[in-house]
Formats: C-alpha cells, structure tokens, sequence
C-alpha cells in the first residue's frame, strides 16, 4: 500500500493517542487534583435533612415537681419566600392575617423582618432564625382560627399551622423562680459561629431554640437532647432517592434541681415581704435577694431575687413593649447571683478571722467608744452608741464598729501604715478572699459577679486605671461645674488633686471603712451565704450549685453533681476563729441585735448564728438591710442570708423574714417544733433523687405536696401534658 | 498501552507465526476480544448501577440490566457471525446492504413506527418493546461503501482521483441529510470524522484532504450561521465552553457530570455509593452519561482502566488497519478504528466538560442495544480483515 496511506494511518493513530491522552489528563484533573470541591457539591446537591426537634428534658425541683415542663402549642408560621411573590411582598396577606389573628398587622410585619435587616426592631420581636424557614407569627392559636386559614390557603399563601413543643412553667406552690430557671431563645450567631464547620446531626443549627440564660443556657447542652434527622437522597426533581442516614430524636436529659419548690414559694414570699416591711417603715425598699443553702453540701434550695418576672413572657418571643418595660424594670438580671452590694456589719465575721489570724485574743477586751476621730474624719459607731470595753463577742453581738475600727486600724499600722508598698500584708481581705470574696462562687448559671474586696491592691489597680482622668480633672478645676457653683467645682478639684496626687495610698480610712464592710467591698448576697455556709461547716467554701443530678428521659442514666470545695480554711488560728464566730453568732440571734426580730422563736430547740447588717449606701440613699444567719447552731444544716436595698436596718427588713424561712423550713408553729410541718418533705431536703418513670413522667408528691391545685390531678397527667389551667392568650 | 505502534518485528499478535497452522479460533485477535468483551462486562455493571435507583420504585431494580445483557448477548452473536463473513461476498454485496441501510434510515419518518428521544426521531419502534436507531448500523454501512469504493482503483497502487472523493461524499452525504433531518448532530458529527478518516488513509491528495477538513470545518459555521442548526442544538454544542454562567438543560447536564465524576476522586464511592448517580442528578446516564457512573462510583482508577480497556480496542483496529493485505480491509479497520475513537473522544470529552453535549453513546459500555450490536459488528468485522490479512499472508510465504 502506498506510503501516503501509511503515513496518513500513523497520523490517524498518533491522533487517537493524543486524544486518548487528553481524556486522561482531564479525569485526572477533574478528580484527583479538583476532586474534593466537587465532592462538596455533590453533597450539597443531593443531600435534603428532615430535621426533628428533641423533646427538650424538664427542670425538676428535689421533691420531683417539675418547674420547667413543656406542652404543645398551635403555631401559625409564614414562609416569607412565598409570600414575597405576592403584591407588595404580600402586604395584603399580611393585613388579612392580622385581621383574623387580632394581632395588629404590624406587628406581623415587624416580626417578619429578619435581624439586622434595614428597619428591623432589635430581638426577640425580629426574627432571627433563617429568612428561608417559617416564622412563627402567633403561637396558642384557636384551632378554629387555624383551620380557616388552613381552609382559605388562597388567601393566605405562605401561611402554615404547626404543633410546637414550647415551655411551661407549672409553678408548683405558685413558685417563680424565674432567674435560676432561665429562658430560651433562638441560637446566637456567636454560638454558631463558635461552633466551626461541622456536619453533625446533633449540630446546632440556625432554626434552633437553646438556654439563653440560667439553667436552661448552664445545662444547655444536656437538656436539648438531640433531634431526630434523616439525611434523605433527593434527586433533582425533589423527590425522595433514598435514605442515607437516620438518627432518631433523643429527648433532653432531666436536671433535678436541689431548689424545693415549696421552700423557693416560701423564700420569695418573705423576700417580698422583706420589700413591704422596708416600704411600711417609709424606705425606698426597691430591690432584694435571699438564698437558701444547704451547709453541709453548697446545695442551693432557695435562691430568689426582687424584682422578678413571669418567666413564661419569654416563650415564642416577646413583644417590644414587654422587652423594653423588662429591661427598664431592672428584673431580668438577678440579684441574688448578679447583684454587688456593700455587706456592712455582716462582714465583720471576716475581720473577726483575720484579726485571730493576726494574733489577736478572742477573750480579749476592746473599746467601743461612739466614735473614733481621724484628722477630720469622725467614724461614728451605729447610733453613736457607746459601750465601753467590752468583749469581742459582745462587739459582734451589739455590732459594735468601732472594736473594729480598732483591730483594722493597729493591723493598719503593723502593715506599715501609709507608706506601706501595695504587696504589704492586709490581712482583711486576705481572710475575705480565703472565703471566697472577689471571685466567682463557681454557681452553675452562666453569669455571676465577681464583686470586690476593698484592699490596698485594689486601691492602687483603681488609681492605675483612674489616675488620667483625676489629674486631667486636678488640672482643668470643672469649668462646666463652675459656671454654677464655684465652690463643688473648688471641692471637686481638691479632691481630685488629692486623688491624681496619691490616690494609690490605703489610708487609714479605708483600712477602717473596709473593717466593716463599707468602702470599694462589693459582694452578692450568695457570696455571702457561701460564707456563712462555710463559718456553719467548720470552714469548707463550697461552690454553690443547683442542680443535684441529671437524669435521662426515661430515667435510667443518672449523673450526680458532686459537692465542690472551693476553699478550705485551715490554721490552727483560722479555725479558732471560726470555732469563736460559731459560739458567738447565735448570741447575736438571742442577746444582740437580732434578738427582737427573734422574739418567741424556739432558740433553745433550733438555735439561730447571724449576724445583722445596716450598709451604708453613697449618696443619699437608705442602708442595705442584710441578714446572715445559719441553723441550726448545734447542728448546722442551713445558712439563710437576705437584703433589701434601701431597706433600713438589718434586723427590721430583712430578720423577720429570715425567721419566717425558719419556721417554714423546721416547722414552726409558736414554740412548737415538728419536722411533718416542715415545707421540706419529711424535714430536710431528700437523700433520694426523685424516681423518673420509663415514659419520661416524674414520680411527683401528692396532695398538698404537689403544689398543684387538687382540681388538675384528675383526669390528666399534669406532668406529662403540662397543661396550664391559666393558659396564656396568644 | 506504551504505544500504539510498536514495530511489526515485536508485534507478534499480529504477525503470523509460521510453524502455527492457521485457523478460525487462533487466528482471532484475542487481546482485541478481551478488551472489548471487559468493556463491555464493565458497561453493564455501570448500567446497572445507574438504573437501578431508577426503578427502584417500578420493582424490578434489574430489569433494565437484564435487556442490557441480552443485548449485549444477542450482539455478541453478531460479532460472530460477522467474522464469518466471507470477505469478498462482503465487498461485492456492500452496495446492497448500503442501500437496505438508508432504507432503513428513513423508517423513523414513517407514522406508528418512528420514535423520539431526546429530540432526536432516529428510533424505530419494534413491538417486542425494543427500539432500533437505524443511524448506528448506518455508521458501518457507510465505512464498508466508502473502504469499497475508495480501495477500488488502491489495489493497483493508485491514489483515488477527485472523481472518487466526490463520490464517496455523494455516499456520506445522504445518510448525513437524513440523519440532520432527524436531530441526531452527534452521529453526524463522528460521520464527518469518520469519512475524512478514510478519505486520508484512502491516499487521496492532501490539498483534497485539506480542502475536505476546510470544508467540514466551514459547513458546520454555516450551519450555525444560517439557522439551519437549531437553536438548541447550538446551544448543546457550546454549553461547554462556560457551563457555570448557564443553567440551561443542557448545561445543567454538563455541570451534573462534571460534578459527579470530579466527586468520584482518586477512588470513587464504590459501586451503588454514587451520590450524584444515585440521586438521578446525571441525565441519561445509564446511555450517553454512562461515563459519569464510572468517574463517581470508581473513581479515576476505575474511569482511566475503563479508558486503557478502550484504547486497547482503538490500538488493536488501528494495527488491523496497519497489516491490512488490502486497501479495502485497511479502509473498513479505519473506518472502525476512528468511528470508536473518536465517538469515545466525543462521548467522554463531554462528560469531562471538553466537548458540547450530543447524544451519542459510549462504545460498548452503553446502554442500547443497536448501538452494541453495531459496535459489536463492527469488532466482528475487524476479525474479518484479520483473518483475510493472515490466510493472505500464510498463502504467499
């Protein structure tokens, strides 16, 4: 055959080489250096998840009532895709909606609007969920109402109704509780992002509903449980191709709260009428807390703070009015764990510890002149009264101020006085630290504050971070100030000279001022009781906590909180102390400044430590009226401490409810004790963990036990349905 | 494959060993059978992967698989038959089968008989709930007129004269009339290939040959330019110059490929793992797509044997072509040769998003039987040459 032909056949076949080499090279392109990026999008293409949301598990009290239960609720919802193909991005849906809603329509439209979105109203009345998911517009809807909608689908594009499981709050004893049990809102953009990329089932996800405060948000990761999802193949037309993985919805975990219901209705009852006590004498009284402890573990079983809120306002978003009225109410954040308050004459037990440590003789004398004079400073005793010398028991019963002033003021001086560096020894806060002052009590809530302990250090971080501004100030003299009043504005000058000049300096004042709890000392009312809790003990500082134990669904996994120490107080000297403060504090109750708030009470069978507190408030503002106190005496099982802010004295705002706390807690009719009386079923809060049924209903108290009104007994299960007699509107 | 053209001295497979006899079985090109046969057997698999998410729901998930292999069975037998052929009968009566081919060319016109897939009326409709696509037994009549022809005056160590060139186009052009009148550009498009193939290793003058690929390369622009292609066959023609800009069909179709065979990796997901062959994301891929399967399911290493197994074929017809005795049998082994290679090219390239989108099928590893019969006929023709080239051979040492 011709060479032209061969030459033409070889070509032909080089040709088919090099197009064979072509293919190649491009698979290998495609797959192997490209591959993964196509994976993505093959994912991503045939992928749909169907997406269940767990049960979220209950809060239970320690007797098993539940505080946090949940029911279902008819919700309407709107897919905004749909309805923005309508005129107007369907504003005449929108109005219709709202017309057979009884919800004004702008409202509707407000909610409609994501977060963050031109003219959005801030959360919780924006949506913050994905633009691409129904939004709930109105929950608790009449079923009549729903199935009109439902019947006009017409009219109504985009409109669904859907069961959700939403919180409840059965209130047992008509309990609040409302800033230890937390609320729920839709999952932050922080969480999310914080999060990273994961491809878990049991991902958060934007639709998602998790704790955004107290022990919702704590136990967050416990109680939501996990939702039930199958990954489904979808071809291109939508349909179904398969099922490539199903995780069935695991309900959230139970947390069994060492709060008793009955007790915590109690607490906040007294707590209130702590508020009204102060009111009645003419104070202000605007704001209070009260915590109630186990001693012998750190188990909070009362925790209450004035003012509160009905927690429920919070289930499916609340409106901007309520949002704004709660904000200014100053009633979302609790006082009890957030609240920093000078501690006055309660703290006198720290000095007391820190001047044993420092050597000083328990049994010793001490004088309690009316007042002691420093340069132009006069530090007056309560009342200016005077006592003359008198025993250090004696001082902590009368409370008297200026033994204390004393026992600071030879510390003071020992320490080096004014030209002491900032490391010198100061012995007060030292001790406060040692019981947990300054630091977070390690409570299981998401927020606490720290609060302060006045020292020499903290004066001089203060100066540090404030000395600009003192100096500036020194310098300028407040022009503005003194347009007006020449002499503020010579005052103000002078003392920020002062302060620019050695502002950093713990003056004798101060170590006074600190001596008995006023000055930069901050703490919250639970630091306290942590305190007195640990005095009652013998000196272990336990972390505070609230829940005891968590418990599967359907009760077959328990997880028991350990106790925690945070602190022990050791040393021969410290623990004298301690042993000092334990033999005296119930003298306050019986022979000091407690004693009348205590009249008639059974002291010789439940013997009541405490220790009074009137702290001074800058400004012109009335005391704080703090109670400490721990029973019983012989036998320490419960530390009790409340205050009322602007509430006066210790003893005659705060004592007479602590002593009601008491009665309730041993019952106490008169004189006569017993323990069947007790709020606390069989007197003292349960060893056992409530018992929690295979179907997931707790085994609850029955009776008047219950906390519930008899008439919701019968018939239904109240804990499993949860149904609320007094339902809300929607 | 090293190489697809070894020096003869090496090529022992093709080379007749002279103490061997001769005969039918040992004289059969085996390697060629075992690469097409394993590409075949691979085929099927694939097929079956891809249809049976299908008809999941229609119960029998491997009723389509089980068609699949009697088509392939009955084109096995084919095959046969076709080595059987005596070779001089073939090259006489190739005038007759030519003209029964274009006869049946122009059975889809016909009203109760032709079918329509995918825009294309190339099916005919046989009641035993097959379908026929006459074009792809057109392809061989095509070869075997245009080797017939074209090696007329080549016996005598002449190159074919221009007369002959416009005949062999005269021979092409009807086929191709009919099958544009049909929608089916892709077949067209391998004819072209095809003919200008044998055209060149006809020996025909190469300013012929260059006004011949000139002429392909300008009718195509014109086609665009006039209309007389459609709007949609243009568009299927250049989805794949930029398939993200364009969600159209059929660049939907080019991304989904792409999407599943670069998804495939290094190892892909295994056999019926495919997310995108699963999940029907891939259009027809148990026919034109079929390539998709392997990329996702099997990975590069699956898809690049699958592409060795085909270049084998390719190689063995192009050294059948080589050590042809005959002009004819180095024309007709051509014309196979570059109707494969290049519908492979074709096929494949576009799943690889490097070719437009036309509906034709992978050679024997897609589904539809008249396109594996053909194929399969067409092996079976190779054999035919071979056997002509060693009796040839074994006569004249």
């Amino acid at each position: 055959m011709s060479q032209r032909s061969n030459v033409r056949l070889l070509v032909l076949g080089v040709l088919l080489v090099s197009l064979v080499m072509t293919l190649v090279g491009r698979l290998y392109y495609l797959q192997v250096v490209t591959g993964e990026e196509y994976k993505t999008a093959a994912v991503n293409n045939t992928v749909r998840e169907v997406v269940e949301p767990a049960v979220r598990g209950l809060v239970l009290d320690q007797a098993g009532r539940p505080l946090v239960a949940n029911r279902t609720s008819l919700v309407i919802t709107v897919d905004k895709v749909v309805l923005e193909r309508e005129p107007e991005n369907g504003a005449e849906v929108v109005e219709r909606l709202g017309e057979i809603l009884d919800i004004p329509a702008e409202r509707i439209a407000d909610r409609l609007k994501p977060c963050g979105s031109e003219g959005a109203k801030p959360p919780p009345v924006c949506w913050n969920g994905s633009p691409y998911q129904p939004i709930p517009i109105a929950q608790d809807v009449d079923p009549q109402i729903a199935l009109t909608l439902m019947e006009q689908g017409q009219l109504y594009p985009g409109v669904d109704a859907r069961l959700d499981a939403i919180r409840e709050y059965p209130a047992p004893f008509n309990v609040n509780a409302a800033h230890i049990l937390g609320y729920l809102g839709p999952v932050t953009e922080q969480q999310l992002q914080e999060q990273g990329s994961t491809d878990a089932y049991d991902r958060l996800r934007r639709t998602d509903v998790v704790g955004r405060s107290g022990l919702e948000a704590y136990y967050d990761d416990d109680i939501r449980g996990k939702p039930g999802v199958t990954t489904l193949a979808v071809d291109t037309a939508g349909r179904v191709t398969g099922t490539l993985e199903s995780f069935p919805p695991q309900p959230g975990d139970y947390l069994v709260s060492s709060i008793d219901a009955n007790l915590q209705a109690v607490v906040e009852e007294q707590l209130v009428r702590a508020v009204q006590r102060a009111q009645r004498q003419g104070y202000p009284g605007d704001s209070g807390a009260a915590v109630v402890v186990d001693v012998t573990n750190g188990q909070i079983l009362a925790m209450a703070s004035y003012p509160t809120y009905d927690p429920s306002i919070w289930v499916g978003g609340v409106t901007k009015k309520q949002f704004d009225k709660l904000m200014d109410s100053g009633s979302l954040a609790s006082n009890a764990t957030q609240g920093l308050f000078a501690p006055g004459s309660t703290y006198k037990v720290i000095s007391t510890v820190a001047a044993a440590k420092e050597g000083f003789n328990l049994g010793g004398a001490y004088a309690c002149p009316s007042r002691v004079r420093l340069g132009t400073q006069v530090f007056r005793n309560y009342e200016s009264s005077a006592y003359g010398r008198i025993s250090l028991r004696r001082a902590l019963e009368v409370s008297c101020n200026t033994v204390f002033y004393g026992l600071a003021d030879q510390m003071w001086d020992k320490a080096g006085g004014d030209d002491a560096g900032r490391d010198a020894p100061d012995p007060i806060a030292e001790a406060a630290r040692q019981f947990g002052l300054g630091a977070g009590t390690g409570i299981d809530l998401p927020v606490e504050s720290v609060g302060r302990v006045a020292s020499r250090e903290f004066k001089a971080e203060n100066w540090e971070l404030k000395r600009d501004t003192w100096c500036k100030n020194a310098i300028e003299g407040y022009p503005e100030t003194r347009k007006t009043d020449p002499e503020l504005a010579d005052y103000f000058t002078a003392l920020d000279q002062e302060n620019c000049a050695d502002g950093f300096r713990w003056r004798e004042g101060d170590a006074l001022n600190a001596s008995i709890g006023q000055g930069d000392t901050a703490v919250t009312p639970l630091q306290m009781a942590m305190v007195y809790a640990a005095i009652a003990n013998g000196g272990t500082v336990y972390e505070p906590k609230l829940v005891k134990a968590i418990v599967s669904a359907d009760g077959q996994q328990v997880r028991e909180i350990p106790s925690v120490a945070s602190n022990e107080i050791t040393g021969a000297r410290a623990q004298r102390a301690i042993r000092f403060l334990q033999d005296t504090l119930p003298g306050v109750t019986t022979n000091g400044s407690a004693r009348e708030p205590f009249a008639g009470f059974p002291l010789s069978q439940i013997p009541v430590a405490s220790k009074t507190g009137s702290a001074q408030v800058t400004g012109d503002k009335v005391s704080t009226s703090w109670f400490a106190s721990y029973a019983p005496a012989n036998n320490p099982r419960y530390a009790v401490v409340m205050m009322v802010t602007q509430g006066g004295t210790g003893s005659k705002a705060s004592a007479p409810s602590v002593r009601k706390i008491y009665e309730e807690i041993f019952g106490i009719r008169g004189t006569d004790v017993d323990p069947k009386r007790s709020v606390l079923i069989g007197g003292e809060p349960m060893t056992d963990l409530p018992v929690i049924r295979p179907d997931g209903t707790p085994v609850v108290p029955l009776g008047k036990d219950s906390g519930v009104p008899e008439a919701r007994e019968e018939g239904e299960d109240v804990v499993a349905s949860g149904a609320r007699e007094n339902g809300r509107g929607s | 494959m090293t190489s697809i053209f070894p020096t003869k001295s090496s090529d022992a497979a093709v080379a007749p060993s002279r103490d061997r006899g001769g005969g039918y079985f040992r004289d059969l090109d085996w390697i060629l059978i075992i690469a097409a046969l394993g590409a075949s057997l691979m085929g099927s698999v694939l097929v079956w992967s891809a249809s049976r998410a299908d008809l999941a729901a229609e119960g029998d998930p491997q009723s389509y698989l089980k068609r699949h292999l009697i088509n392939l069975g009955v084109a096995l037998v084919l095959g046969v038959i076709a080595t059987r052929i005596n070779y001089r009968w073939l090259r006489a009566y190739t005038p007759v089968v030519y003209v029964a081919s274009m006869l049946l060319l122009l059975v889809p016109f016909v009203p109760g008989l032709g079918v329509t897939i995918a825009g294309a009326r190339a099916w005919i409709d046989v009641p035993v709930g097959l379908t026929i696509q006459p074009s792809e037994f057109a392809k061989i009549t095509v070869i075997l007129m245009m080797a017939a022809l074209l090696a007329e005056p080549r016996d005598i160590e002449q190159e074919p004269s221009g007369r002959d060139v416009l005949y062999a186009l005269g021979i092409t052009a009807i086929p191709t009339a009919i099958i544009l009148v049909q929608n089916d550009t892709g077949t067209v498009l391998i004819m072209g290939a095809v003919v200008i193939s044998i055209i060149a290793v006809a020996g025909v003058r190469t300013r012929w040959l260059v006004g011949l690929i000139g002429g392909a390369a300008l009718g195509i622009l014109a086609a665009i330019q006039v209309g007389l292609l459609r709007q949609y066959q243009v568009e299927r023609l250049t989805s794949f110059i930029n398939p993200d800009d364009d969600l159209s069909a059929s660049a939907y179709n080019a991304n989904q490929a792409r999407i599943a065979i670069g998804g495939g990796g290094l190892d892909g997901y295994g056999l019926f793992q495919g997310p995108q062959t699963q999940g029907n994301f891939v259009p027809v891929n148990e026919s034109d797509f079929v390539f998709t399967v392997v990329g996702e399911e099997f990975g590069f290493i699956g898809s690049a044997l699958l592409i060795a197994l085909l270049a084998v074929v390719l190689f063995r017809a192009v050294m059948i072509a080589w050590k042809a005795d005959d002009m004819y049998g180095r024309l007709v082994a051509t014309g196979v040769a570059a109707w494969f290679g290049f519908q492979m090219f074709e096929n494949i390239g576009m799943t690889l998003g490097i070719m437009p989108i036309t509906g034709i099928p992978l050679p024997f590893v897609s589904a539809g039987g008249t396109s594996m019969m053909a194929t399969w006929m067409a092996i079976g023709l190779l054999q035919t040459v071979r056997l002509h080239s060693l009796a040839v051979f074994r006569s004249q040492v």
